[in-house]
């Protein structure tokens, strides 16, 4: 009998599926079986065993006529903001319970050209609003690590269901730091690439300048064919980069810098890493980090010393400015965005209404969540006559600022800023109830890199919290267009650690 | 400054949202919270720079691109039925709601 956990890699797996040892159906079919039995983590909104299984028919297909490509039959699943045709696409709304997608978003259907077999739809925060996965219409995820904690988010069903093994690879978007939280609270790797750089068609849109689909899996090597495959122009998205410094935005792009940049490394012998200067940005060692936190960056910066990199501190000033920038513009955006659900073409309608009016007021107020209104109430205010001004187009300017600070960095002072994705590691489901603007400050360390656009990841470096079994994540960030050569270095260090293939059943 | 009871009010109608008087005075105090953190953006002296709308405009230039305004004739009756099989009321091709005009 298969079993999907068996193998701890993308490449593994291909090989074996190369190889004909597995097949694409057997180990989807199994993957599916694991999924149900995995219920009770609340992981999976949406399966259906019959769009997965003849996925993975053409998969076997694929691998029988000498198709096949990296991709072709890992068991992958998509993030419910991504439109699919056949699963339901909820963004884990009451607003959008029953929606069927007449199409599928670039990046679903890009997977699946290269051969990736979906198991279906994962939870997160609803319209990607949240850093907790406590904002689902449906209910809260649990951390794979502990039951009683949150996965991050807002792609936090993403970061467990790769956590638990339940699939290979997953999709995320990163508005704020949606990939990269979750990512390091769940002990997995995760990238958000370059804004652009990937299609934003068919993602259900929460702040357009800021949002940006990334991969979420269990080491930088495995991030490698999904990012290739999801990046590249779409001229269905009018934000979508045609070049990229030049360069063609199209698959390759990735594959061929991470090949590049593991070929320098190599050639440079005993020490890899020598001449790359890491930036520490200072503020992001202040008095709200957590020692646990901080005791594994410092770790894991020692570990990209040991392979030739040197550390320099770096300032990024306007690091504490980034949360109230975001926090205007990213509701500025999200309360346009929204404004699509009337209640009309698509999604929930109140059942009494008096008029037109009336009817929309009321099925927005029953098919929007608590933290999908407060936003649309923030982004309402900062954009209505007299404080667009003072508040909006203020809020812009800051973000220039913040974008300065992160461009002189990288162009003077280093060639890679590392540091916490996180203050601390993942609380426990509820306990910010009381008080729904902690978890934004929370977002501080992420919210400057979504603000510029620059590519980010996270890995996993070590665990802490009081049972000192909560995974914590080191936060890569490069300059524009860098994902081959963040991946190649994350991969140097997942060479010389192992943090990344620990699994909760053996924490 | 702090937002009247009021000022939540017409914002929740500019919002196409209904309060009940419970979500009306808990929004009320959050967004007020909410002000006193945005509000740290006031004392940042911003004096000459130019507000940045998309967040690769300082390392390149960024062109609009638009698609030419143009009837797609690859649209057919089956891909208007599958859109309007979302809709929660449609009829003969059509999307219904309550009557605007008298």
């Amino acid at each position: 009998m298969t079993q999907l956990s068996e193998f701890h890699s993308i490449p593994a797996l291909g090989e074996a599926l190369r190889a004909r040892r597995v097949s694409a159906a057997e180990l989807a079919a199994d993957a599916l079986r694991a999924a149900r039995a995995h219920s009770d983590a609340n992981v999976f909104l949406h399966i259906d065993d019959e769009l997965t299984l003849a996925q993975a028919r053409e998969a076997d297909q694929a691998l029988a006529d000498g198709r096949a490509g990296p991709l072709t039959g890992i068991p992958i699943a998509h993030k419910d903001l991504f439109v699919t045709r056949g699963w339901r696409t909820t963004a884990a709304s009451r607003m959008l319970a029953d929606y069927v997608s007449p199409f599928d978003a670039t990046v679903v259907d890009r997977l699946r050209q290269a051969g990736a077999v979906s198991l279906g739809k994962l939870s997160c925060d609803e319209f990607a609003m949240g850093s907790a996965n406590e904002n689902s219409a449906f209910g809260p995820v649990r951390n794979p690590w502990d039951a009683e904690r949150i996965p991050g988010g807002s792609s936090g069903g993403s970061a467990a269901a790769v956590a638990s093994g339940l699939v290979l690879g997953a999709t995320g978007t990163d508005t704020g730091g949606s990939v990269r939280q979750p990512a390091a609270y769940c002990g997995v790797s995760g990238i958000k690439p370059t804004y652009g750089t990937v299609s934003r068609y068919g993602i259900i849109a929460y702040a357009s300048s800021l949002d940006q689909a990334g991969p979420l899996a269990r080491s930088a090597r495995d991030l490698v064919p999904l990012l290739d495959a999801m990046s590249g122009f779409d001229p269905q998205d009018s934000t979508s980069l045609e070049s990229c410094d030049g360069r063609s935005n199209a698959a390759g792009r990735i594959q061929a810098d991470f090949d590049a940049a593991q070929a320098a490394f190599q050639a440079a012998g005993d020490l890899p890493l020598k001449g790359l200067r890491i930036g520490v940005p200072r503020e992001f060692f202040n008095e709200g980090l957590a020692a646990d936190v901080g005791a594994a960056i410092e770790s894991a910066l020692k570990v990209f010393e040991s392979l030739g990199a040197s550390r320099v501190d770096v300032s990024l000033p306007r690091t504490r400015l980034s949360i109230p920038a975001y926090y205007v513009i990213a509701p500025a955006e999200a309360s346009s965005n929204l404004s699509r659900y009337d209640g009309v073409r698509y999604g929930h309608r109140a059942a009494q209404y008096t008029d037109l009016a009336d009817m929309t007021s009321r099925s927005r107020s029953e098919g929007f969540g608590e933290e999908v209104r407060r936003r649309i109430l923030v982004g309402t205010y900062v954009l209505s006559h007299g404080y667009y001004d003072a508040y909006y187009l203020q809020a812009q300017r800051v973000r220039r600022m913040i974008v300065d600070d992160f461009q002189q960095a990288l162009s003077r002072d280093c060639d890679v800023i590392m540091g916490p994705v996180t203050p601390s590691t993942a609380r426990r489901i509820g306990d910010n109830r009381q008080d729904p603007i902690a978890d934004w400050l929370g977002d501080i360390y992420t919210l400057g890199v979504s603000l510029a656009g620059l590519p980010g990841m996270s890995i996993p470096c070590g665990f802490g919290g009081d049972s000192g079994k909560l995974p914590i994540g080191l936060q890569i960030v490069g300059r524009y267009f860098d994902e081959g050569r963040l991946l190649a270095l994350a991969d140097r260090y997942q060479q010389a650690t192992d943090w990344h293939q620990r699994t909760p059943e053996h924490a | 400054m702090a937002l009247t009871e009021q000022d939540i009010s017409r914002l929740a109608r500019l919002s196409g949202l209904r309060l009940d008087s419970n979500d009306q005075s808990r929004a009320h105090q959050e967004l007020n919270r909410i002000l006193g953190l945005i509000e740290e953006l006031q004392a940042v002296d911003t004096t000459g720079i130019e507000p940045m709308a998309h967040p690769l405009a300082a390392h390149q230039p960024i062109a609009l691109r638009l698609r030419d305004d143009a009837a797609d004739p690859a649209q057919s009756a089956e891909q208007r039925d599958a859109c309007l099989q979302n809709a929660p009321a449609a009829h003969q091709g059509l999307f219904l709601v309550p009557t605007v005009i008298e």
